[in-house]
């Protein structure tokens, strides 16, 4: 006899509130700044103010007899400690030691020279103003063209040539398809350097408990369990005894995916001293020293037929790598070069990187790694390639788009792309813009002299990094469903979130699958202590990599369950649904709690079945996921003054499946807000002595909300192949689509004035000396 | 972004205040440019008076033909005020251009009149407002007007143990019209230029028009070559751009990374056209 089962409300899918605004919104959030320990000292770094200099002496006695002032460190003092880890690997990569303080040189400006420890932050600040540094300033080099010229200053002397590495990546026939070429079209394009600026700075309190031999240590990281391998093997502590706790994070965007100097420098002062130790980075410092991101200066020649047909792409890609590296400075611009096809089917590439030193902060991964650079290359050049040949930038693309019975699609980089349906993502957009009639109306504003545009961008992104061999550190990952004796539910992930929302994407998982209710489930994440080991939170990878792992784990739990439910019904046919198991043939019913009592209690055990009701899952991917999607935006130039006015702006991004759309615009708004501020307003500009221009937001323009349009985000929805869950990843499309819709918006407007390429920034003064160059 | 140590007070009374200050203790009102410029350590005053919070600096009132608007009003209340609003709504709409809400809720008249940065927005407002600016110390008040007031970049009439303690603006019969136009820096939102006009039209000429510049140079001024070009002449499209593409003669203009001089230039004589035009249009 069956019986009727009344199904319980899916909660994946939903619009559903994040568990994790209360405390933010509340101020009852914990971030490393809120950590007090008893005893806790503070330190103030001294930095170096020049962009290169030989030290040929501190004096730090002022300081040291500062009251309250408990220790000064120089870089002489730091003897057996590990220097900053670079994870990334290339053939014949040059890799210059990257002291945690500096040695006898400095390399660029906010080089950590000393550190200042004191009973308070105001003290250690005094104390820091007093420290003596002898700099001999020598020649330094900012601009990586520049640094690659003969006789440029060397950033390491011990490498004349300022170049780190060359990488080459070769894919087709390039000789037959530039031989084939019935057109050329060859443009330089940049992509400038941007500060990342999370809303948190960086910070750390490191604790070391000598009788225990044991550290821990607060920091705002993306990644607490590399940050703990990493600084166990830099500071010589047994990793176990190593504990890296990320409390609330405010903002990483790849900033936060690094483990720096300053956390080994904690470390080894709360060690030193005794005492715990906090270090808050000022936004001056954040500016300065914390990574920086793209910082590209590229050639591209695109091959195609009269036809639109694209044949190949040529890149030399001169990356500004900054002074060091630091975790993945080398391989960010060889992620570029793997998205250099862009979404479209042609098979010849050709690509060369050359990493060049230069005397800046290091730049690293910021919101979408290397594939921005990518896609804003190819995107442009897509509507440089279209002007020429006097065709419709969206016709062009159809025309070249890899078609959807070409999945898996092998890519000439050597990528698989998992799914897609490019052509009906850019028709959506399209259709949602009212695209024949926005053209119709730019033709009748260009009658009337008026500049307005229409920007296309296609973008395709690999993320969910991703498969352990083409990640330097392994890229699966990991997930533990705890289930307590009472029925409640506590998830552990070895993703880090910090804003993306899992504690309640993931509880709406794992409410689906168990049939409890949200409100019974806490996700917990970023304490090395409590979770297993996890790779943490970057490339769109939470939900595409620590999703599924959390599934399988949740799988686990319901075999457990349904044994308990054959156990305690005392029948074979036992479905478990609904938070139920149920009897297929009595109708009797027994709920997932008193299932998880009776686990725990232990009285009677189903054969060769353990006590409690916990599953750990370790799930690696076995290829990346690629969502990609169509951004187009319509703007207005003011002839006059250059000044740029967006109309609208309408998003179409597929990302597979969607466990809750809310946090999905959540992350597409941001991500454009942050590809906007790359097309139009923000430039971490250095000048040739190294100082960086624009370090303060008063000089550097960041978006706000009041310079947003408001953003149309719709869908289409292919499911990724890759994972159980169909998901692809959301959280740096937006960065991705945007900034080519906005450039190509502005070019567009431009193209009747024949102006073909500005670089970005597009601020007002730039567009209006092209304008009136051009008039 | 830590300040050097320093001494505090808050003052019963305006006396008690000026006798701080002629002691060499520094004014502090909104800390909206000062506390940053301590954070920095670009600043380290050893003593602090605050003036925000005296009722003797905090009112707004008409009195025989004049508002008086005491140095300790924030730019929100000069924004907001009913009275301003009706009667000097050219200072109300230039507040409401400064900085954000936050910014807009701290900061005062008197604090942002007194520092004179050069892209700060009510110079402007009160060159062509030709306001008159009350300073007083322990011995005694004196009033200046907008365009002595203004000497440089950061630089005032201001002398030792001198505040501001006031603003005077006279009222107007409601036939004048007033305009501020600004370019905002798009990281700092400050004027990169602003033109602040005050105009009146009359039988077809205009009978009045002041023109004042913030932004543009090293201190504010009154564009008079502006308004003499429009002054009895009737305000065709063609006399208007004529007359605002005199506003930057002669200036030596500033540049940054936002704005070579070239260009604040030209954005001074379009920001200065556009204000023409929408304070005769407000004109009655
Ligand atoms: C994020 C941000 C954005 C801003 N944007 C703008 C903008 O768009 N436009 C704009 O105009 N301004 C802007 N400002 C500046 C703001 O308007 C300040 O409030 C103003 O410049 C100073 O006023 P305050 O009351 O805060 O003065 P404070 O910072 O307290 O003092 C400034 C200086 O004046 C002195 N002082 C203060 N009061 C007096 C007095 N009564 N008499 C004599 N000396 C005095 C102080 O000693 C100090 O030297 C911005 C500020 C910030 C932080």
């Amino acid at each position: 006899m069956a019986t009727t089962v009344t199904n319980i409300e899916k909660l994946v899918g939903k619009r559903i509130r994040r568990k994790e605004d209360p405390r933010l919104i509340t101020g009852t959030a914990t971030y490393v700044e809120d950590i007090k320990l008893p005893g806790m000292h503070h330190a103030v770094i001294v930095r170096s103010p020049h962009g290169a200099a030989n030290i040929k002496g501190v004096d730090i006695s002022k300081a040291a007899a500062l009251p309250g002032v408990a220790a000064v460190f120089t870089g002489a003092d730091i003897t057996g400690v590990g220097s900053v880890v670079c994870g990334a690997d290339l053939p014949g990569l040059r890799k210059p030691v990257h002291h945690i303080l500096a040695q006898s040189r400095v390399y660029y400006v906010g080089h950590p020279v000393a550190v200042v420890v004191a009973t308070d932050r105001y003290i250690a600040a005094d104390g820091a103003d007093l420290v003596e540094v002898d700099y001999e300033v020598t020649q330094a080099v900012t601009d990586p063209e520049k640094a690659l010229a003969e006789g440029a200053p060397a950033v390491h002397p011990e490498w004349p040539d300022n170049k780190a590495f060359v990488f080459l990546q070769k894919g087709g026939d390039m000789e037959k398809a530039f031989a084939d070429a019935e057109v050329v079209v060859k443009q330089r394009i940049t992509s400038q350097r941007l500060v990342p600026n999370a809303m948190e700075t960086r910070g750390v309190v490191a604790d070391w408990l000598q009788a225990e031999h044991s550290l821990t240590l607060f920091t705002s990281t993306q990644i607490p369990h590399l940050a703990r391998t990493i600084l166990a093997g830099q500071l010589g502590i047994d990793e176990n005894r190593v504990r890296v706790v990320a409390p609330e994070v405010g903002g990483g965007f790849g900033s936060k995916l690094n483990v720096y100097a300053e956390e080994a420098l904690m470390g080894f002062i709360s060690r030193k001293i005794g005492k715990p130790v906090k270090w808050i980075e000022s936004r001056r410092e954040n500016f300065l020293v914390t990574i920086h991101g793209r910082g590209h200066v590229d050639y591209f020649e695109i091959a195609a037929k009269r036809d639109g047909t694209i044949l190949g792409l040529k890149l030399k890609l001169i990356q500004d790598l900054g002074a060091y590296h630091q975790l993945l400075t080398p391989a960010i611009p060889t992620l570029s070069v793997l998205m250099m096809p862009g979404l479209y089917n042609f098979r010849n590439i050709d690509a060369e990187v050359i990493g060049t030193f230069t005397n800046c902060v290091p730049t690293d991964a910021y919101r979408g790694a290397g594939r921005p650079e990518a896609t804003h290359g190819i995107e442009r050049m897509v509507d440089l390639l279209a002007a020429e040949l006097n065709m419709d930038p969206a016709v062009i693309r159809f025309k070249n788009f890899v078609q959807p019975d070409q999945f898996p699609f092998p890519t000439a980089t050597g990528l698989n792309y998992d799914s897609g349906d490019y052509g009906a993502t850019l028709q959506k957009a399209l259709d949602t813009i009212g695209y024949d009639d926005l053209r119709k109306q730019q033709a009748a504003a260009r009658l009337e002299g008026r500049l307005m545009g229409i920007g296309i961008s296609t973008y395709g992104e690999l993320c969910a990094f991703g498969p352990s061999p083409a990640t330097p550190a392994g890229g699966w990952e990991s997930a533990t469903v705890r289930v307590e004796p009472s029925g409640k539910v506590t998830i552990h992930t070895g993703t880090s979130p910090h804003g993306q929302g899992q504690e309640t994407s993931f509880a709406q998982l794992a409410a689906d699958e168990l049939g409890v209710s949200m409100d019974d489930i806490v996700v917990l994440h970023g304490d090395t202590s409590v979770i297993p080991y996890g790779i943490g939170t970057f490339g769109s990878r939470n939900t595409a990599v620590g999703g599924p792992a959390l599934f399988y784990a949740l799988q686990d739990i319901k075999e457990k369950v349904k044994k308990f439910g054959k156990m305690l019904l005392k029948s074979e046919n036992v479905v478990f649904e609904n938070g139920k198991c149920t009897c297929q043939v009595s109708g009797k019913e027994v709920t997932f709690q008193t299932i998880a009592g009776a686990a725990y209690r232990a009285m009677q055990l189903p054969p060769d079945t353990d006590p409690g009701l916990v599953a750990t899952k370790f799930w690696e991917p076995s290829n990346f996921a690629f969502p990609f999607g169509a951004h187009i935006i319509v703007s207005e130039v003011d002839r006059e003054t250059g000044q740029i006015e967006i109309k609208r702006y309408v998003a179409v991004d597929d990302i597979g499946n969607q466990l809750n759309p809310l946090l999905v615009e959540g992350q597409v708004h941001g991500g454009a807000a942050q590809g906007l501020g790359q097309a139009l307003w923000e430039h971490g500009i250095y000048d040739d002595n190294g100082q960086l221009m624009t370090g303060e937001f008063m000089d550097y323009a960041m978006p706000r909300a009041s310079m947003m349009p408001w953003v149309e985000c719709s869908h289409t929805t292919t499911p990724s192949p890759v994972n159980p869950l169909g998901v692809k990843g959301v959280g740096e499309a937006g960065t991705i689509g945007s900034t080519p819709a906005m450039v190509n918006s502005v070019m567009d407007a431009l193209m009747p004035l024949g102006i073909r390429h500005l670089d970005m920034p597009l601020t007002p003064e730039k567009v209006w000396k092209a304008i009136n160059g051009a008039a | 972004m830590i300040a050097n140590a320093f001494e505090y007070t808050a003052p019963q009374s305006l006396d008690e205040a000026l006798g701080l200050i002629a002691g060499g203790a520094k004014p502090l009102s909104g800390g909206m440019s000062l506390i940053p410029m301590m954070k920095l350590r670009l600043a380290a005053p050893e003593h602090l008076v605050d003036l925000a919070r005296l009722k003797e600096l905090n009112y707004i009132r008409e009195e025989n033909g004049e508002l008086h608007i005491g140095a300790a009003v924030t730019h929100y209340e000069v924004e907001s005020s009913p009275l301003l609003l009706g009667k000097c709504p050219l200072l109300a709409e230039t507040a409401a251009h400064i900085g954000d809400i936050q910014v807009r809720n701290m900061g005062t008249l008197g604090g942002s009149v007194a520092h004179a940065d050069p892209a700060s927005d009510y110079p402007a407002a009160l060159q062509a407002l030709e306001a008159g600016i009350v300073l007083r110390s322990a011995g005694g008040a004196r009033t200046v007007s907008a365009k002595d007031f203004f000497i440089d970049t950061f630089t005032t009439a201001l002398e030792p143990g001198e505040i501001v303690s006031e603003i005077v603006v006279p009222v107007e019969p409601g036939l004048t019209g007033t305009s501020y136009q600004k370019c905002k820096h798009q990281a700092s939102g400050f004027a990169v230029v602003g033109i602040a006009v005050r105009a009146r039209r009359e039988n077809g000429v205009v009978s009045l028009i002041r023109v004042g510049v913030t932004g543009l140079s090293g201190s504010s001024y009154r564009a008079e070559n502006v308004e003499a070009a429009l002054q009895g002449v009737e305000p065709t499209g063609e006399a208007i751009r004529a007359a605002a593409g005199l506003v930057a003669h002669s200036v030596d203009a500033s540049a940054d990374m936002q704005a070579s001089s070239e260009y604040r230039k030209h954005l001074a004589s379009v920001y200065t056209a556009k204000a023409i035009h929408a304070a005769l249009s407000r004109s009655a």
